[in-house]
């Protein structure tokens, strides 16, 4: 095992970084077979959301048909998508503003 | 059928009479069999060993079996390509981890001493590990998705007239549809 040399780093512009590329987006579509309680849970266990927003992402599925879950990089969201298909829940992923 | 409930240690048990474990180990086996079926005839895979374990590229198309669609759907909407690329590096291990999950129930039925060949009429009472709980939630979400695709329900409106039908092979599996509801409702309750 190894630690790093302390070493002096201007910081970086975070800013113009992460405006390089549009953030993409998890959505989870509504269904008529995923208990509205399950819907709810896996947004609470999985994302580690609050009982509060948990349902009322749930609800925004069932009521608007769709609703964005989670927002990041690319990766992170495919993570999401293949973790919310295990649970059998209908998401994909695109780009924010796609 | 004494529903899903957390004991007083912590535990979560459910008790299910003779039938009504038969009904959800054999859904169970027809779920590990159709993702078996996926799994097994897609573009020949050289490694037999790493396509069982979900390792290395699979299928870029999706399933023709609507059901297996449903279980194995794309995860880019818009995007075929993008949509091919993913289901290559992803569905294998999808499959897999699916499949694993109802044996995963089917093995906690036989653990507690349900009995296919058994006649008598003695009760299984389960009590499920976390990781069962998981993988319970899981496969009866996937066997309900199952049912909702033969059943044809794609809407709101359609899982309440499945019950109407006068088909009686149709109303008797739309009895199923709501008793496994019933049976995950009172899981995801008792883990609250």
């Amino acid at each position: 095992m190894t630690t790093p040399a302390p070493v002096e780093l201007d910081e970086p512009d975070v800013s113009s970084v992460v405006q390089l590329e549009d953030p993409w987006v998890t959505i989870v579509w509504n269904d008529p077979v995923n208990l509205m309680s399950y819907v709810a849970y896996v947004f609470r266990n999985y994302f580690g959301y609050t009982e509060e927003k948990a349902h009322e992402l749930m609800l925004a599925v069932h009521e608007d048909g769709k609703a964005v879950v989670s927002s990041g990089s690319r990766e992170q969201m495919e993570r999401h998508v293949q973790a919310m298909h295990e649970y059998g829940l209908w998401a994909t992923l695109q780009q924010a503003d796609a | 059928m004494k529903p899903f409930r957390r004991r007083r240690r912590g535990g979560i048990c459910a008790t299910f009479e003779p039938g009504e474990a038969q009904v959800l180990s054999s859904l169970a086996g027809q779920v590990v069999e159709l993702l078996r079926d996926r799994s097994g005839t897609q573009e020949a895979d050289p490694d037999p060993l790493a396509a069982e374990l979900g390792l290395g590229a699979g299928p870029t198309l999706p399933p023709e079996d609507p059901v297996l669609q449903r279980l194995l759907p794309d995860a880019y909407r818009e995007d075929a390509d993008d949509a091919a690329e993913f289901r290559k590096f992803t569905e294998r291990s999808l499959t897999s981890t699916k499949a694993a999950n109802a044996e995963t129930l089917i093995t906690t039925l036989v653990d507690s001493g349900f009995d296919p060949g058994d006649e008598s009429d003695r009760p299984v009472e389960v009590e499920l590990s976390p990781d069962q709980v998981q993988a319970w939630l899981r496969s009866l979400t996937d066997v309900r998705l199952a049912l909702a695709v033969r059943l044809g329900i794609e809407t709101d409106d359609d899982a309440l007239a499945v019950h109407e039908s006068d088909d009686e092979a149709t109303a008797a599996m739309a009895d199923v549809y709501d008793w496994l509801g019933y049976v995950q409702e009172s899981l995801v309750v008792a883990l609250e």
